[in-house]
């Protein structure tokens, strides 16, 4: 119809509607604003979803088992761990089984974001000398991945606590949500600040190994939180401990699916331990609404750290 | 007509380090301070690039031309400066950068296009046309490791032009595949150029430039050098070019040559003074205002001679190109003009032309033969190069006369 009023050909009707939808102005310079980068990598959100999908999909191809091994291996550390603590150390804490998974599960979830995140950008300098894209997508979509690998080892504390007929503490369960996503921001602010850092400096990732090591024996996943917090308590040190910000999400997961706060040990003596805090669920929001705070400045925090390192990236790889 | 491009005052600088320190051990011992060399790979770069233009970036290696590339996609950031780009932008630097070995090209689609910053749902409408265009049919859920290089790169094309850009950056990608591939690739920027999309094509290749550019930015060392339309960006491209190359001949070189020529010939005679000498050679364009030659020009050579008393000489001329293949050759004998009895100071005006040369960086030498023995008495290039600027779209190596005529079927 248009060919016929004014011989409109239809690359013109192209040429036309291009140029009334593109408006969108994208600027390359120096320095982005935190904003700006938000926003950025908000629109990149089906590329996190795609890396994410690629990870998992990768990771166990050509397996016969697939991701079952990925459950297998949570499955392993919880046996080891409990025939020594339980039946060899003797720790006393009842249903050993359903506690150090639940903590457990919580840990590695950290951990594994953290360790994948830190060498994200340097694995993948093929794709980040060769296109354009919100770099920061890469350690988030590390953090992703760990979470959906953390979701497949869920299963595992599920078949544990039927088999042994643990229920969960159903008043404490909705505070679960909220600790994941007070570990998730601060997994992310970290995951972000180290995969640029590695970039500059490619020993960070070993530094990071050893380190995870000591933070891992600094929360409360073998052991019961009290029996740290109460000694340290005396010498008013518990805000030291408390400033690990993983552990108000792993003591809320055990408060929630574990559940017993002082029960009759298993040993011999049958005294009361003391396992989790006696508190109520206002101490538990408190403390995880204090740790989202804290994650969230500090994910502003490694965003522009991020910003002022990505310049040179391309250079560096 | 709006801009789609705008490079302003846009400056890189690359640290180069003597010894790359990576490690914090290292750092530590150095105390933080790495020793490095700064280098300026681009400087107060500016450019403007129209809405519906394709704009070409030439220059030789390491001119900074695929940096600029990169500062544009937003892949380097520059180190000062700004550029704005309207509308969506697709790089094509690296077909099929991003693909996954262990993924099927169906995934790798989705991956791809997503890096390239395209939403799923708008993947899900464009899938087929990409499926189409990359011509893998049932391959596309195969996994990527086991297609051939073609396959590989046909889907990283497909993914790239079907993202819709507005503007479309392209470096050097056209050079890679077969050649039904690269015709592919050039009708898709046809047809990308009569859509109105801007299009930034990068390339040392002055022939792909000329055919696919409206226009052309030289860059030298990090600096853009001039611009224009592509015919005089090319041509800009070459004077640039000749400073690098051995064909500016200088008294002294073109003696060092002469010399070790005569002794690779093996003529011991050349101590005594010579029988005949070339004292002077210069090259004439038809129109010297202009410092350039057009195809089909003529061009002459005006050569000066001093001689004792020689009979049955015979001229040679030779054309060399900018990268010293012989283009053309032949002795005064073999053009039919036979020999020549030299006395004294005397000059020949050799006319060469029209000249059959696209165009390009082309020397002239002439030399004095002696019939008996064929014996070669002296050998003299031009001192400067002369340059011929192909003004049409035609390229190639030789400006070949072409005539189509249409017999009507019925």
């Amino acid at each position: 119809m248009l060919s016929e009023q004014g011989g409109f050909e239809p690359e013109d009707i192209a040429a036309i509607s291009r140029r009334h939808s593109s408006g969108q102005l994208t600027v390359v310079k120096p320095k982005m604003s935190l904003r700006k980068r938000l926003t950025n990598t908000y629109r990149y959100r089906d590329l996190l979803f795609g890396l994410i999908g690629k990870e998992i999909s990768v990771k166990y191809k050509n397996s016969a088992l697939g991701i079952v091994w990925s459950m297998l291996n949570p499955a392993m550390y919880i046996l080891i761990y409990f025939l020594v603590f339980q039946k060899v150390l003797k720790n006393g804490v009842p249903d050993y089984a359903i506690f150090l998974p639940s903590g457990l599960l919580v840990w590695n979830l950290f951990q594994t974001s953290i360790s994948a995140a830190t060498t994200a950008v340097v694995d993948n300098a093929g794709l980040v000398k060769k296109v354009s894209f919100p770099r920061e997508i890469l350690a988030l979509a590390s953090v992703g991945a760990a979470f959906v690998f953390f979701l497949f080892q869920a299963i595992v504390l599920i078949i544990f606590m039927i088999i042994f007929r643990v229920l969960p503490t159903w008043g404490y369960l909705w505070l679960v949500p909220i600790a994941m996503v007070a570990l998730l921001i601060f997994a992310s602010a970290l995951a972000v600040f180290l995969s640029a850092v590695n970039v500059y400096l490619r020993d960070t990732r070993h530094l990071i190994e050893v380190l995870l090591v000591a933070w891992f024996w600094g929360t409360p996943v073998v052991y019961p939180y009290m029996e740290l917090a109460v000694p340290i308590n005396k010498h008013g040190l518990l805000w030291v401990y408390l400033l690990n910000p993983v552990v108000t999400p792993v003591v809320t997961f055990q408060r929630a699916l574990y559940g017993k706060v002082s029960p009759i040990s298993t040993n011999a003596a049958h005294a009361v331990i003391n396992i989790l805090p006696s508190a109520g669920q206002g101490w538990y929001l408190t403390h995880l609404l204090v740790t989202i705070v804290v994650g969230i400045v500090l994910f502003v925090g490694a965003l522009y750290v991020f910003g002022r390192l990505e310049g040179n990236f391309v250079e560096e790889l | 007509m709006s801009v789609a491009v705008q490079v302003v005052d846009v400056s890189k600088r690359f640290r180069l380090y003597k010894e790359k320190m990576t490690s914090l051990k290292e750092r530590v011992i150095h105390l933080g301070k790495v020793p490095y060399e700064e280098f300026w790979a681009l400087r107060d770069i500016n450019i403007e690039v129209q809405e519906g233009e394709t704009l070409g970036l030439i220059g030789h290696n390491g001119s900074g031309k695929s940096t600029l590339l990169k500062c544009i996609a937003g892949i380097l950031l520059p180190s000062s400066g700004e550029i704005r780009v309207r509308g969506r932008v697709a790089a094509m630097l690296e077909l099929g950068a991003g693909f996954h070995p262990e993924l099927s090209g169906r995934d790798n689609i989705y991956l791809n296009a997503s890096l390239l910053g395209m939403p799923k749902r708008e993947v899900d409408r464009r899938f087929d046309d990409i499926v189409d265009f990359s011509e893998l049919g049932g391959f596309i859920e195969n996994q990527v490791k086991f297609y051939s290089s073609g396959m590989y790169t046909r889907l990283g094309f497909a993914v790239a032009v079907n993202m819709d850009p507005d503007v479309l950056l392209i470096d050097e990608v056209l050079a890679v595949g077969d050649e039904n591939f690269q015709r592919k690739c050039l009708d898709k920027v046809n047809s990308f150029q009569k859509e109105g999309r801007t299009i930034v094509f990068v390339s040392h290749s002055a022939d792909l430039v000329r055919a696919v550019c409206d226009r052309a930015y030289v860059l030298d060392h990090s600096k853009v050098v001039g611009g224009g339309p592509t015919a005089e960006a090319i041509g800009i491209l070459r004077d640039y070019q000749l400073k690098g190359s051995g064909l500016n001949h200088d008294p002294n070189a073109a003696e060092a040559i002469d010399q070790s020529d005569d002794s690779s010939v093996g003529s011991s005679n050349r101590p005594q003074s010579p029988p005949a000498l070339i004292t002077s050679i210069s090259l004439l364009l038809p129109d010297p205002s202009r410092g350039y030659a057009v195809p089909n020009d003529i061009v002459s050579l005006d050569l000066h001679y001093e001689s004792t008393s020689l009979q049955e000489v015979l001229v040679g001329v030779e054309v060399t190109d900018v990268r010293g293949e012989l283009v053309f050759s032949a002795t005064s004998e073999d053009l039919g003009f036979g020999s020549y009895s030299l006395y004294g100071q005397g000059e020949f005006i050799v006319e060469l032309g029209p000249m059959p040369l696209l165009d390009g960086m082309f020397s002239v030498a002439a030399s004095l033969y002696q019939i008996p023995g064929g014996a070669r008495i002296d050998w003299r290039p031009i001192e400067q190069a002369f340059k011929i600027v192909n003004p049409t779209k035609c390229t190639g190596m030789v400006n070949m006369p072409v005539s189509i005529l249409q017999e009507s079927g019925s």
